[in-house]
């Protein structure tokens, strides 16, 4: 075990030297202290980042060629749902909130969150929802034999879901696993909006909130409206499975459309769940490695309000197919349309933040950077989806799932990476290989390149998604063959990142307090942070405190 | 073309491509030569766009490397067939039964009815609009990455710290919100014109019902049924006749989706959804469903074969006729009818009525079985009778297990169902 010069006596590592290692477990499985409960939630997460990326590349190893017999058609829809439901559940928003459960408190300069019982509580059934979801695997179906995953695709249509084309349990402990997550997710979401209305240190008024916090909120409030119509949808579905009910069984005058608004009004909302954080990290590592102040902080924080609001309007873009009707398509094309205004006004935002900056090109950043330009990609082909003519054809092809990827991996997990280079430091006291760093940065960004730039294509060359093999003579072979050997290269940079988070625990670069010369209250205390934050409550008089400390001379709260 | 659909299947693939240089397909030969304004050099090139097959020479070395089986092979034969080499040799592969790979692509770029082209014009705005905020914006970034790099030697402490514009906000929020509003009524324009097209008295009603990964294909008004292959008229725009497709689904949800000929329209239980096309050129145009609808969505292919006037009135009146009761196919009737076979299958003239799998009264007179996966040939059709599986692992069809003899009776007996 390394030893530390911070004096920090009750963080894990200096809690394993003298102490076996079950009195470690238990301290971390009984912990309140949302430090740990946001670490917690981000091993968790990276855990199932593993799992459900060895899910994708078994799927790209399929469809290299045309009548791949690789994998069954059973077995690939079970992993297209798999990878899907993790993805979304089990690595986005554990991940996303672990980093909020870890920095809202610090950034807001408070002690703890809100409800700290509530919040191992959250995590605890959030996780236990994982697990339930991966136990389907030995159990899903139940006394009818062998055990199955689920294979009902991550938005799990009705009707098959139904008893009738989905026998055995594997839709059960698809359905449980997302509920339980599901209160969990509701449960952090009221802590971190109790937290920050409730919780501020003194001066920390919210027009002086970190933008990173602000989105943090918004997220919540999305979380609350948009997590409880799935969940009632979810009750509904056992419901029809086991107490006799019709409400997405069409045999019995049930609706297949229902299940659809049930769950993309949760499901779009989501993906803004999802890309808000993202926002939250670039609007804390932009500024900082620009030299800059974030340029047009209230129409930032205006700017993803009517995000949040506007989302909750957009929905039905992901059925513009189902046959709606003029009026609603036109309805929401126009709603989906609008929200490429907020968004746009972020993008500009921070490129005038970079203008006239002093930019270092430093781990953290770059990854950014790599985000800046593939969410503007993703959103340009957000508009181009949004137009409902074009969607009629390209809506269910590899051109959709090109899109949403580029938004999930290139904006959202490159945002993850940048926050865990930049905020390591302070989770750990030493500094991420800034070597292995740049090698995951470019593997990555290359496998992600050539895996999602091409995917676009067959899309466009009409192959739609969830088909387990395809036909030669379409032209999609070579397309596929791209899109797969970027695969290849996304697995090592993964890899490399995961090297470079258990070596540079042990061997990093001891970081000190405030490596990137920040300006939020996190970089303010030592690194990592002792069980009470703060030794004493700090006092804020503007947006960037540490700023007014090093600069006494021309301090923020001057301007603002 | 004709004789194709009058009963010789085997020769579909040679045959097509034939037809469009003999003169047989004059509309295919008129496309294929013009100049063809709507697709661009760019797009053909990457293989968007559909061409004549002589044109895909300057592909071949990329395509032949692509190729993984021996079908495939052949097909890279048929392909060089229509470019007048080998004629005889691809021929011989044609027959030999394994011509189903020389079929054009299904990319959206090549659109063949009223509202494909819309939504092609449509979508060539869009695009054009996407790519100029790309540019610009991405152009900007760039610039401002290098203009204000950290450079050696920068001596100020910290730049200067700029807090907003309102000004320039202000412009960044109002452009966006003008084109917004630009695209969006350009989109209405077409949402509206294409859903809201009045119907014609000459429009040919089919009703569309989508199973477990297969078609059913039911014009009501000319008494016909049929799976997997849809036959529908060349509409001419003076005097149209589009094809209003009327759909529904016995189980899960699907989407029927042929690119060329226009936008997916969902296949829904329990709602019934319409969709029309008015192909301007005749041609075999291939889809498939867009919607996850079970373990064997991916063979649940669709081939839309857009007939000229004489042709699709011919093949009516083919389809029309009871199933045939050759004396060939005595043996193999019996067989299919004291089997479960008849549970599932309708075959018009038999006690053969059941719903639940494809109407097999014309069987032979399609090109391919399990829904396109497989071309109709007897030793497919023996196959797939034998275990489904051995095409589709996860049809609904179960494997019959019938003995050699009833096996090779009901299989020729099928074939005779012209």
């Amino acid at each position: 075990m390394a030893t530390q010069t911070q004096s920090t006596p009750d963080t894990g590592r200096n809690a394993a030297l003298g102490r076996g290692v079950f009195d470690v477990l238990q301290e971390w499985i009984t912990t309140v202290d949302h430090k740990r409960i946001g670490l917690l939630y981000i091993g968790y997460a990276l855990v199932f980042l593993i799992v459900a990326g060895v899910e994708a590349i078994l799927m790209r190893i399929q469809l290299v060629v045309p009548h791949n017999t690789f994998v069954s058609p059973q077995v690939f829809n079970r992993l297209f749902t798999m990878h899907g439901t993790t993805m979304v559940f089990f690595v986005g928003m554990p991940i996303l909130f672990g980093f909020g459960n870890y920095l809202v408190p610090l950034m807001i300069g408070a002690r703890d969150m809100a409800f700290p019982r509530l919040n191992a509580f959250s995590f605890w059934i959030s996780a236990f929802g994982g697990v339930l979801l991966y136990f389907s695997y030995f159990a899903g179906s139940g006394l009818y034999g062998a055990g199955t995953a689920p294979d009902v695709g991550w938005f799990a249509y009705a009707p098959l879901t139904a008893r009738v084309f989905s026998p055995g349990h594997s839709t059960d402990y698809w359905t449980l696993s997302i509920f339980l997550s599901g209160i969990g997710s509701i449960g952090t979401a009221l802590n971190i909006v109790a937290t920050t209305l409730c919780m501020r240190c003194p001066g920390m008024k919210l027009s002086r909130l970190p933008l990173l916090v602000w989105l943090y909120v918004v997220t919540s409030f999305l979380v609350f409206v948009a997590v409880s119509p799935l969940t009632a949808a979810q009750i509904m579905l056992l419901v029809d499975r086991y107490l006799g009910g019709h409400f997405f069984d069409t045999q019995a005058g049930g609706s297949a459309v229902l299940w659809m608004h049930f769950f993309w009004i949760f499901g779009h909302p989501e993906v803004y769940v999802l890309v808000l954080p993202a926002f939250a990290f670039a609007n804390e590592i932009i500024p900082v490695f620009s030299r800059k102040a974030i340029f047009g902080y209230p129409a930032m924080v205006s700017a993803s309000v009517a995000i949040g609001f506007i989302s909750l309007s957009v929905w039905a873009h992901h059925m513009f197919t189902v046959g709606m009707g003029p009026g609603p398509n036109a309805f929401f094309t126009f709603a989906t349309m609008v929200i490429s205004v907020p968004t746009g006004i972020k993008i500009f935002n921070w490129l005038a933040t970079l203008w006239g900056g002093n930019i270092h090109f430093t781990t953290p950043m770059i990854f950014s950077i790599a985000f800046l330009f593939q969410f503007l990609i993703a959103g340009l082909t957000g508009i181009i989806l949004s137009v409902s003519p074009f969607d009629w054809q390209l809506g269910n092809s590899y051109f959709v799932v090109a899109h949403f990827h580029y938004v999930l991996v290139g904006a959202i997990l490159f945002m993850i990476f940048a926050a865990f280079y930049y905020w390591y430091p302070k989770f750990t006291g030493r500094m991420l290989s800034d070597t292995l760093g740049k090698w995951h940065f470019w593997l990555f960004l290359i496998g992600f390149h050539l895996t999602f730039d091409f995917m676009h294509v067959p899309g466009m060359l009409g192959m739609p998604r969830r088909i387990y093999t395809y036909e030669a003579d379409r032209g999609w072979t070579v397309w596929n063959v791209i899109v797969s050997s970027g695969a290849l290269f996304q697995a090592v940079a993964v890899a490399i990142f995961a090297y470079n988070l258990v070596v540079s625990y042990f061997k990093g670069e001891k970081s000190g307090p405030d490596p990137w010369d920040a300006w939020t209250l996190e970089w303010s205390t030592s690194s990592p942070p002792p069980s009470y934050n703060f030794a004493t409550i700090p006092t804020v008089e503007s947006r960037r405190p540490l700023w007014d400390l090093k600069h006494p001379e021309e301090p923020d709260s001057y301007y603002e | 073309m004709n004789s194709v659909r009058a009963g010789l299947p085997t020769s579909l693939g040679c045959s097509r491509n034939r037809a469009s240089s003999d003169g047989a397909y004059p509309e295919l030969d008129r496309r294929a030569n013009s100049s063809q304004p709507r697709q661009y050099a760019v797009a053909r090139w990457l293989g968007f766009a559909d061409e004549p097959f002589s044109s895909y020479g300057h592909k071949l070395p990329m395509r032949l490397a692509m190729l993984p089986s021996p079908e495939s092979a052949a097909a890279f034969a048929a392909i060089f067939d229509t470019a007048g080499s080998f004629g005889s040799r691809a021929q011989h592969f044609c027959l030999a039964g394994i011509a189903l790979f020389d079929q054009p692509s299904a990319s959206l770029f090549a659109p063949h009815t009223t509202p494909a082209r819309s939504i092609f014009d449509l979508s060539i705005l869009v695009m054009v609009i996407c790519g100029a905020i790309f540019v610009l914006v991405a152009g900007l970034l760039v610039f401002t990455l290098i203009r204000y790099r950290h450079r050696r030697g920068y001596t100020v402490r910290e730049p200067a710290q700029i807090y907003g514009s309102t000004q320039v906000e202000l412009s960044w929020t109002v452009i966006p919100i003008l084109i917004v509003v630009v695209l969006f009524l350009a989109t209405a324009r077409v949402i509206f014109v294409t859903e809201n097209a009045p119907k014609p008295a000459s429009a040919l009603d089919v009703v569309v019902i989508g199973h477990q990964y297969w078609w059913e294909f039911r014009y009501p008004k000319l008494g016909i049924v049929t799976a997997n292959e849809l036959h529908v008229p060349v509409s001419d725009p003076a005097q149209p006749t589009p094809t209003y497709l009327t759909m529904s689904s016995a189980d899960t949800d699907h989407s029927f989706w042929v690119p060329r000929l226009g936008g997916k329209m969902d296949v829904l239980p329990n709602k019934v959804n319409t969709l029309w096309l008015d192909p301007d050129t005749a041609g075999l145009y291939l889809g498939q469903c867009a919607q996850y609808c079970g373990t064997q969505h991916a063979k649940m292919l669709l081939r839309v074969y857009a007939d000229s006037p004489a042709a699709f009135a011919s093949w009516v009146a083919e389809q029309h006729k009871p199933a045939r009761q050759a004396p060939e196919g005595a043996e193999g009737r019996a067989v299919f009818q004291s089997n479960a076979c008849v549970n599932c299958h309708t075959i018009s003239g038999t006690s053969a009525a059941g719903r639940f799998g494809p109407d097999l009264s014309h069987v032979a007179s399609r090109t391919t079985i399990a829904s396109g996966a497989v071309r109709l040939n007897e030793e497919n059709l023996h196959a797939f009778i034998d275990d489904p599986a051995h095409f589709k692992p996860g049809a609904l069809m179960p494997a019959m297990h019938l003995n050699d003899h009833d096996l090779n009776a009901v299989t020729q007996y099928l074939m005779t169902l012209h």
